[in-house]
């Protein structure tokens, strides 16, 4: 057991917490920032991995802009235990079997994992900056213009949608 | 053996830290001495000359008040996210010192000990992942607060950082065209060999300026703490040293962007018209850090001259600024700049 080791299972162990804290917490202003912690952990996992790129990139994004919009909504809609609408179980149950149909997905794709091709931490440069760089503008130049053709599209389109006139 | 670490390496990167973060603290402490001075200066008035000689000692007499004064957690107020907002804005406040190039490097006891606790190879990214947490501090302490006003404030805070942080972020990706590298050590090397950045980038630092106006919450662009329609805004139900903190984070925030300034556009710790290399390290490394200091003490006395000679914009003036001109602009100067070096194929 190393440094890298320790830092894995401490890292771990506060993304699995705070996503528990984050499902079972009454207030939704609660809820959104135990979801921060957990973006930060998993940032942390992506620096062992000599991610930086990633790392950061999951900071900016996630944690500091959409967090941020959705901590925004959440206190502008002002929630809280006392104003929430009864509970409809028929959509207590769709969720249950969405929420089960996801984990089983997952739990196939952990099945398939070949154990002999563990991620090694800390050696690798796949995830910095230049090597990320060159590959997504040289192998995948095509996928990524059009995926950002799209996403400024759905932007446009938000925007329409949220126009009164 | 369980944990291979260089004890004399954590040992050094410790007290580097304990300086740099007490520097910025004591900065922080008489940068607010001298916000008050330069108000004085520009109103015709004296300021504060009676704690010590010339009113030096005025930061610490208003340390020790606020220490002293009555601590107010409304009942209402959920207590744990009502202490955690001060203590988050303070925190991101002095992270982003960490990777900032403080002078190159100085000789001590036999070891090179470089003047930067962490030369990360994204240290540009790092300020910015921290710059867009900084509103959390804000935004934390005003919904705890329970109160519509810091409410109020708390939102302004939140949109405003938002929508200035792309205008910021497009005039970096403009600098970072011409230097090709992320990491700021880097940057600083460049701009000793050839010129400051500022010649490169002049549009792209004047956007960058006015975000960092926008991001400090600084005049003219303190909407989240306007008294006449929102009372203190998002610290109106702080008290004591918790509302300390608040006031506190502004400077430092002030301190660390005149100093990110400093480095991108004008240089870093580069002394112009001295060639560093005829000094011993030590030496050229003191001149370092003084060529810093001074070009971030005239940066701070800019944020003071502005507050005090602008008056406050409206919200949507704000927003409209943010949205239609200064993006449009940064766009337009990052393709313009993609265009010259496609062009002469820098």
């Amino acid at each position: 057991m190393n440094l890298t080791t320790l830092a894995f299972f401490l890292l771990s162990f506060i993304a699995v917490g705070s996503a528990i804290m984050m499902i079972t917490s009454k207030s939704p202003v609660h809820s959104v920032l135990w979801l921060i912690v957990v973006f930060f952990s998993i940032s942390g996992h992506y620096i062992l991995l000599n991610a930086q790129f990633l790392a950061v990139v999951n900071i900016i994004v996630y944690a500091g802009a959409i967090m941020v919009l959705f901590l925004f909504v959440v206190m502008l809609m002002n929630l809280n235990a006392e104003t929430e609408p009864i509970k409809n179980y028929r959509l207590q149950l769709i969720g249950v079997l969405a929420g089960g149909t996801l984990l089983l997905v997952l739990i196939t794709a952990m099945m398939r994992i070949d154990v002999e091709q563990v991620v090694q931490m800390k050696i690798g440069d796949a995830g910095l900056i230049k090597v990320l760089g060159m590959t997504l503008f040289k192998n995948y130049v095509l996928p990524f213009e059009i995926s950002s053709v799209l996403f400024l599209s759905a932007m446009i389109g938000a925007v329409i949608i949220g126009k009164k006139d | 053996m369980f944990l291979t670490i260089d004890l004399a390496f954590i040992i050094e990167k410790l007290i580097l830290i304990v300086v740099v973060v007490s520097a910025s603290l004591v900065i922080a402490m008489y940068t607010t001495f001298a916000e008050r001075k330069v108000a004085a200066i520009l109103q015709d008035r004296r300021g504060p000359n009676r704690a010590g000689p010339f009113g030096l000692l005025q930061p610490l007499a208003d340390g020790i008040k606020l220490f002293f004064k009555e601590e107010i957690i409304p009942n209402f107020s959920s207590k744990a996210l009502f202490i955690l907002g001060p203590a988050l804005a303070m925190l991101t406040a002095v992270m982003t010192s960490a990777v900032i190039p403080w002078g190159d490097k100085v000789q001590l006891f036999g070891r090179d000990i470089n003047l930067q606790i962490a030369d990360i190879n994204i240290g540009i990214l790092y300020v910015f992942g921290v710059v867009s947490l900084g509103v959390y501090g804000i935004m934390i302490g005003a919904w705890a607060s329970n109160n519509k006003f810091s409410l109020l404030g708390g939102l302004r805070a939140a949109s405003q950082i938002i929508s200035y942080e792309l205008a910021m972020g497009i005039s970096l990706i403009a600098l970072l065209m011409i230097t090709g590298s992320l990491s700021l050590k880097e940057m600083v090397l460049q701009q000793q060999a050839g010129h400051w950045n500022v010649v490169y980038q002049p549009l792209g630092f004047l956007i960058f300026l006015i975000c960092a106006f926008a991001e400090c919450n600084r005049t003219p662009f303190d909407l989240p703490e306007a008294e006449n329609e929102l009372i203190g805004g998002y610290h109106t139900e702080y008290s004591s040293m918790k509302l300390g903190f608040y006031l506190f984070s502004e400077y430092i925030n002030m301190f660390i962007s005149s100093v990110i300034m400093a480095t991108l556009f004008f240089g870093g710790y580069d002394m112009p018209f001295v060639n560093e290399a005829s000094f011993s390290p030590n030496i050229a490394a003191l001149i370092g850090i003084a060529a810093l200091m001074g070009k971030v003490v005239m940066f701070l006395f800019f944020f003071m001259w502005v507050r005090w000679t602008i008056p406050r914009f409206r919200y949507d003036q704000l927003m409209h600024l943010g949205w239609r001109i200064l993006i449009p602009l940064a766009l337009f100067n990052m393709l313009a700049t993609g265009g010259v070096i496609l062009y002469f194929h820098k």
